[in-house]
């Protein structure tokens, strides 16, 4: 669709402000530091990489086991409550997750009334939250909705003769989604995987909350305690080497299965019997009220003594910025990613093949560190640049490109090329290849795409805080400001309100999906 | 095609959006403003800040986010950084950013006597605005007060199971570590961390009030918070069975930070930058600055909020809380070495 040198240009132009990071990163390398990092080594690397590695195993099979189970539940089969969870399941996405981390660690530890309670009368006891298998729980519960969502995607667009052929051949129901459906899922599943796996390899928010050593804690340690910015950032080069190795893990995972065609005839959704139906309301009943509606109506009565005196009219300030910025964030990420995926599918050079993994990299290095490594050289190169949003918005770009680029890729990855092949002959221009076929198969991907990214640019805190002009506050940064110095009651207001508004590109998302399908 | 309208909507949507917010916070002031970078939070400074603006017509454009990222910033902006003057709510940032030359000397008699000695940088760099006091809190019925005395001893055998501690990763522990090197080296230091490391009731906390929590709940019976988080915690709930004990009182004192600001090498308004720091030492400024938020006045002579004047007078640390940014480093690697988490 796109001439070779083009595509190679959209790739390297898509990588280009990841790569002035990591070069940054590698700089890092190459700058002597005394010996923090020695230190480090000796003291508090090999425990903070041990955990790391169990968090990211754990969170990445937990999400797909959950996201999965769940996507296929509300793809394929009917159950009281399925349109609710159709767009429910992904409400838990609107929750930062230091946040529910937050909830988890006040309600659930030791001091808290519930502990207390069942310790006192019923002499119950449980392992801490604060701990690593409680920072594994928080993280799986707040990054599943993204295998879920590109996972359903996926399993909506298979085609419903696959489920024929398989009925042809003798295969029950349950036979042909394990032996059919999944496999074609699998791409999906493994892209919106990595996804979870790199969120929680720079993830900072949930370990720093329930006091987890990662290797993200050490990198903040040595930057913020030892005053070494050039030794986290050494650290932040073995996160983003751990993300590679993730990718390529992915890729060659969704390579060897090939790529399997889709479209046809949309499957129908089977009517379960009454006890398998009430066991899956129930299940996605639990999974949503343990992720959603128990940590929100922590929150509430958190906020309830605050909301007279901190709700106000700044609040309608807050929600249009962080939409605006959250909209114009997403916008910029899905189009390029779009034409990513698309410039992909070329053959372009070696060059261009070379960096494009490096384009997805980003969103495994903490933002505070990508935003940081990319304020400097922008602005150095480019003073104009200071006070304006242009750092703000290639930094999201940076960070959340991966976020744009798993359900597109996932999307594409599901049309062959001779569809386009086909078109080819019949004569059709490239625009009308794109609308009157690629579209109408995309579209469902695209709108995961937005959202995914939107919400995740609504909980968006480190880069906005640093690059955001002056007395620019938006509901994150406001619950920023009430957390730095632990006023998490008052923090419940805007934390509440990013909730709200996260629900309708959500809840537009799920009907822009059942359109779609 | 609804969804290539809805965002195109979308677009246009943004677009106002974006402009709005552009051009609102643009319209017109008069005196030259004063920018302030501040880790200290917003809704603690505003309200000052606003009424210096009344008070004097300058007004003040400020932004927020952890010192260490407002350094890295003033760094990378170097000679174009708008910003006059860097506020932080801990001394080691301060010393930080005055190490590598970001901010600088400012004379002025009126922050000589406002603000003592051992709360200001000896090269007149920075300022503390507010005390920070880093004390023991104790169960009031499971702990008797005549047991308590320095930091060092909740080190000992006695309080094995009983004590709790926030996290090394916080600024505010690492500044009381560095302090206790200066007072009595590394190695002395590192033998109490260690043996309240074993005494640890639970694994370290993230926050001062989940310390404090645990104690009222019965998981410890003591531990080592900013005043300021029980006296929030006191007002909502006066109830509350904590209570502080001043620390080292018999010895060197007990530990206080500061949260402090200091003028900026590239300055722009370094005249005004002045005016606003010379105001907030004194008077009803100084009073709202640490009040606001429970902490100690920096100004002897400026009142101290009732509620924490019920815990007594203290003696504070006579060492310069220069020292808590020179160490810190050295206070991370001995918290490291001892296991403190």
């Amino acid at each position: 669709m796109l001439a070779r040198w083009r595509a190679s240009l959209v790739i390297l132009l898509a990588a280009a402000p990841a790569l002035v990071v990591l070069a940054g990163l590698v700089g890092a390398w190459l700058t002597p530091a005394g010996d923090a990092l020695q230190h480090q080594w000796r003291y508090l690397l090999p425990d903070a990489s041990r955990n790391t590695l169990i968090l990211v195993v754990a969170v990445a099979t937990g999400a797909a086991l959950l996201g999965t189970a769940l996507a296929a539940l509300v793809a394929l089969c009917d159950f009281p409550g399925r349109s609710f969870f159709s767009w429910g399941l992904l409400l838990p996405l609107s929750i930062p997750g230091y946040v529910l981390a937050a909830v988890f660690a006040g309600s659930l530890d030791y001091s808290s009334p519930l502990y207390s309670w069942l310790r006192e009368e019923i002499g119950w006891q449980w392992p801490s939250i604060r701990s690593l298998g409680g920072a594994a729980l928080v993280l799986t519960l707040t990054l599943f909705p993204y295998v879920y969502l590109i996972a359903r995607v996926a399993f909506e667009s298979a085609a419903q003769r696959y489920l024929e052929a398989a009925a042809l051949l003798g295969r029950t129901r349950l036979q042909a989604t394990r032996e059919v459906l999944l496999p074609l899922a699998v791409p999906a599943i493994l892209a919106s995987t990595a996804l979870v796996a790199m969120e929680t390899l720079a993830d900072f928010g949930v370990v720093a909350a329930l006091n987890v050593d990662t290797l993200t804690t050490a990198l903040y340690r040595a930057w913020y305690g030892m005053f070494s910015l050039i030794t986290a950032q050494q650290i932040a080069g073995f996160l983003v080497i751990m993300a590679l190795l993730l990718l390529l893990l992915e890729q060659r995972a969704r390579h060897a299965l090939r790529m399997r065609e889709a479209g046809g005839v949309t499957l129908r959704r089977q009517q379960l019997k009454p006890l398998p139906a009430a066991l899956s309301t129930l299940f996605a009943t639990v999974v949503l009220g343990i992720s959603f509606a128990w940590p929100v109506a922590h929150l509430l009565s958190w906020a309830s003594t605050h909301f007279a005196a901190d709700l106000d009219a700044r609040y309608w300030g807050y929600l249009a910025r962080s939409v605006a910025l959250a909209a114009a964030g997403a916008l910029l990420v899905v189009s390029t990613s779009t034409l990513f995926v698309y410039a992909r599918r070329q053959n372009v050079s070696w060059v261009a093949r070379s960096f494009a993994p490096l384009a997805t990299a980003g969103y495994a290095i903490p933002g505070t560190v990508l935003a940081v490594g990319l304020y400097a050289p922008l602005t150095q190169s480019l003073p104009w640049l200071q006070g304006t949003l242009v750092v703000l918005f290639v930094a999201y770009l940076t960070r959340f490109f991966a976020v744009g680029h798993a359900p597109m890729a996932a999307g594409l990855a599901r049309l062959p090329v001779a569809l386009d092949e086909a078109a080819l002959l019949l004569g059709s221009r490239p625009l009308e290849r794109w609308q009157k076929i690629h579209w109408p198969m995309l579209k469902g991907s695209v709108a995961a795409a937005f959202v995914l990214t939107f919400v995740d640019l609504m909980k968006e805190l480190p880069i906005t805080l640093l690059t955001r002009p002056f007395g620019f506050e938006t509901l994150a940064i406001r619950v920023f400001e009430l957390t730095s110095e632990g006023e998490w009651d008052r923090a419940a207001v805007p934390a509440l309100a990013l909730v709200l508004a996260g629900l309708w590109p959500l809840k537009w998302l799920a009907g822009r999906m059942s359109h779609a399908t | 095609m609804r969804l290539g309208a809805l965002t195109r909507n979308l677009y246009l949507t943004v677009v106002a959006l974006l402009g709005l917010s552009a051009v609102a916070p643009a319209m017109a002031q008069s005196a030259e403003p004063i920018v302030v970078y501040s880790a200290r939070n917003e809704q603690l400074i505003k309200p000052i800040f606003d009424r210096f603006t009344a008070e004097t017509g300058i007004p003040i454009r400020f932004t927020t986010a952890d010192a260490a990222v407002l350094i890295e910033r003033l760094a990378a902006e170097g000679k174009n950084s708008p910003a006059d003057v860097l506020m932080t709510v801990d001394a080691g940032e301060l010393w930080n950013a005055a190490n590598r030359g970001l901010l600088r000397p400012t004379r002025s008699k009126i922050l000589e006597a406002n603000i003592p000695a051992t709360l200001r940088d000896p090269g007149n760099r920075w300022i503390g605005l507010s005390q920070r006091a880093r004390t023991i809190v104790y169960h009031a019925s499971r702990v008797d007060p005549r047991t308590l005395s320095t930091y060092e001893a909740l080190a000992e055998p006695v309080w094995q199971g009983r004590l709790c501690l926030r996290s090394s990763k916080k600024v505010y522990n690492q500044s009381l570590v560095a302090m206790m090197i200066k007072a009595r080296g590394e190695a002395a230091t590192e033998t109490t961390i260690r043996g309240w490391v074993a005494n640890l009731a639970a694994p370290a906390f993230a926050n001062d009030n989940q310390v404090m929590e645990a104690i009222a709940a019965g998981q410890c019976d003591v531990g080592i918070v900013n005043t300021y988080y029980l006296g929030r915690l006191l007002q909502k709930r006066p109830e509350f069975p904590v209570k502080v004990f001043w620390a080292n009182q018999r010895g060197d004192g007990t530990h206080v930070n500061v949260s402090g600001a200091g003028i900026t090498r590239y300055a722009r308004n370094a005249a005004g930058a002045q005016k606003l720091l010379e105001w907030l030492s004194e008077g009803e400024a100084q009073r709202l600055f640490a009040g606001s938020n429970m902490e100690y006045p920096v100004n002897p002579k400026v009142e101290i909020d009732p509620l924490v004047r019920s815990w007594g007078s203290f003696t504070p640390s006579r060492i310069n809380i220069i020292e808590a940014g020179r160490r810190q480093a050295a206070a991370v690697r001995v918290m490291d070495r001892a296991g403190w988490r």
